[in-house]
């Protein structure tokens, strides 16, 4: 599964990303987050505010600094 | 009663100051708001997320792009802002997404403007520090500064000022976000998530403000401020305006600030000008905002917003007195 963040640099977005980070591994998934900081990039998903989500290019969440285990929850249920 | 007791117990015997003095002055003044802040705070948040579950991102882009109603939109957009939290983050997907969709320019901008300047911690601020007579004012010219401001800034037309190879993105709707009903557990576990989000954001900067606060409060001497910016000082607004732009901070950190200003002899429309040219115009916010607009368009709106906050600012003064 390809995991990215969307990002712009605010404070919450690197929470975010630590958050998932930390998730990440403590589901044991090897693949590393991509970081999507881009502003085109970044609006190709059609999001209306950061940080967000993504995985295998479905946006599974966005606007909201989930934590670590929401994250973990959410993943864990595209698993399935 | 209650609360204002507990504070002058604590200064008393948790710090050994004597009644009356500065020093305890500023820990009374510091441990009473907090708390008062604090209970408004969570009652605020706790709304705002219910409200902002009801009537998510996405759906106030959708009205705005159906409804017209010769300037209502404005006033419309103008509300959504004052309800939605402001992250600069968000400010460039949500200028694009609302213009991708066939928000107006104007329309967009009226939102973009009230957001930071109205937010439910400003809100709880400000009727905590300053009641809800002077809140209801400032909100109100938050709303005025964004309907004109946005109004303004869509009659000249200035679409072409925003980045081309963006204008081909459609965004509308892209992102499915499924609700469940209001009552739901699952409604109740989103908003006390946003509710403690914020929560948790803001407190500690919060705190530094209410300490700053209290610091100027106990220490500042009445009438020192009141030679340079106060009521004779035709210029006073304009340059706490100025002054503002250069900072930035979300409004839970300058309101606590600006409350023992006001005490200390700074006429009111003064300070909420300064408050707002803080708040609402930044470098960091224009920094992110060049990579979609020409400067042009950046420069008017930033021109207009802090012109709107100038004239708020006399508008105040002039009535408060």
């Amino acid at each position: 599964m390809k995991i990215k963040i969307l990002g712009m640099g605010c404070a919450g977005c690197a929470r975010f990303e630590a958050n998932t980070r930390l998730a990440l591994g403590e589901l044991g998934i090897a693949e590393d987050v991509e970081k999507v900081t881009d502003l085109s990039d970044v609006m190709e998903y059609g999001v209306l505010s950061l940080p967000a989500l993504v995985v295998d290019e479905k946006v599974l969440s966005f606007g909201q600094v989930l934590s670590a285990s929401e994250v973990k929850k959410i993943i864990s249920k595209e698993l399935d | 009663m209650g609360i204002e007791d507990l504070a002058r117990w604590v200064s008393a015997s948790v710090f050994n100051l004597e009644a009356s003095s500065r020093a305890s002055e500023a820990v009374s003044f510091f441990i009473i708001d907090s708390i008062e802040i604090f209970a408004l705070l969570i009652m605020i948040t706790l709304i705002m997320g219910a409200v902002r579950y009801v009537v998510p991102l996405e759906k106030m882009r959708d009205f705005l792009v159906a409804k017209n109603w010769y300037g209502f939109d404005l006033f419309l957009a103008s509300s959504f802002g004052a309800v939605t939290p402001f992250c600069s983050c968000s400010s460039i997907p949500l200028f694009i997404g609302f213009l991708g969709a066939g928000v107006p320019l104007g329309v967009t901008f009226a939102f973009l403007i009230t957001s930071p300047l109205i937010n439910e911690v400003a809100v709880a601020l400000m009727v905590g520090l300053f009641g809800w007579k002077v809140t209801a004012m400032y909100v109100v010219s938050g709303l005025v500064i964004g309907v004109a401001g946005g109004y303004i800034l869509g009659r000249m037309r200035m679409e072409r000022y925003v980045e081309s190879f963006l204008q081909g993105k459609r965004n509308g709707g892209r992102v499915p976000e499924a609700r469940a009903k209001v009552f739901s557990r699952e409604a109740g576990r989103w908003i006390l998530r946003e509710a403690w989000g914020v929560i948790k954001q803001v407190t500690p900067y919060l705190l530094i403000g209410v300490a700053v606060g209290a610091a100027i409060h106990g220490y500042l001497p009445k009438g020192l401020l009141e030679r340079y910016v106060g009521q004779g000082n035709l210029f006073a607004v304009p340059l706490a305006v100025v002054a503002g732009v250069p900072f930035y901070s979300g409004a839970h950190s300058v309101i606590p600030i600006i409350q023992p200003l006001v005490e200390k002899g700074v006429p009111l429309g003064t300070a909420l000008a300064f408050m707002m040219a803080v708040v609402g115009l930044s470098f960091p916010e224009m920094m992110i905002l060049m990579k979609v607009m020409k400067w042009p368009l950046l420069v008017s709106f930033f021109g207009i917003t802090a012109v709107g906050m100038v004239i708020i600012g006399y508008v105040l003064n002039l009535i408060v007195v």
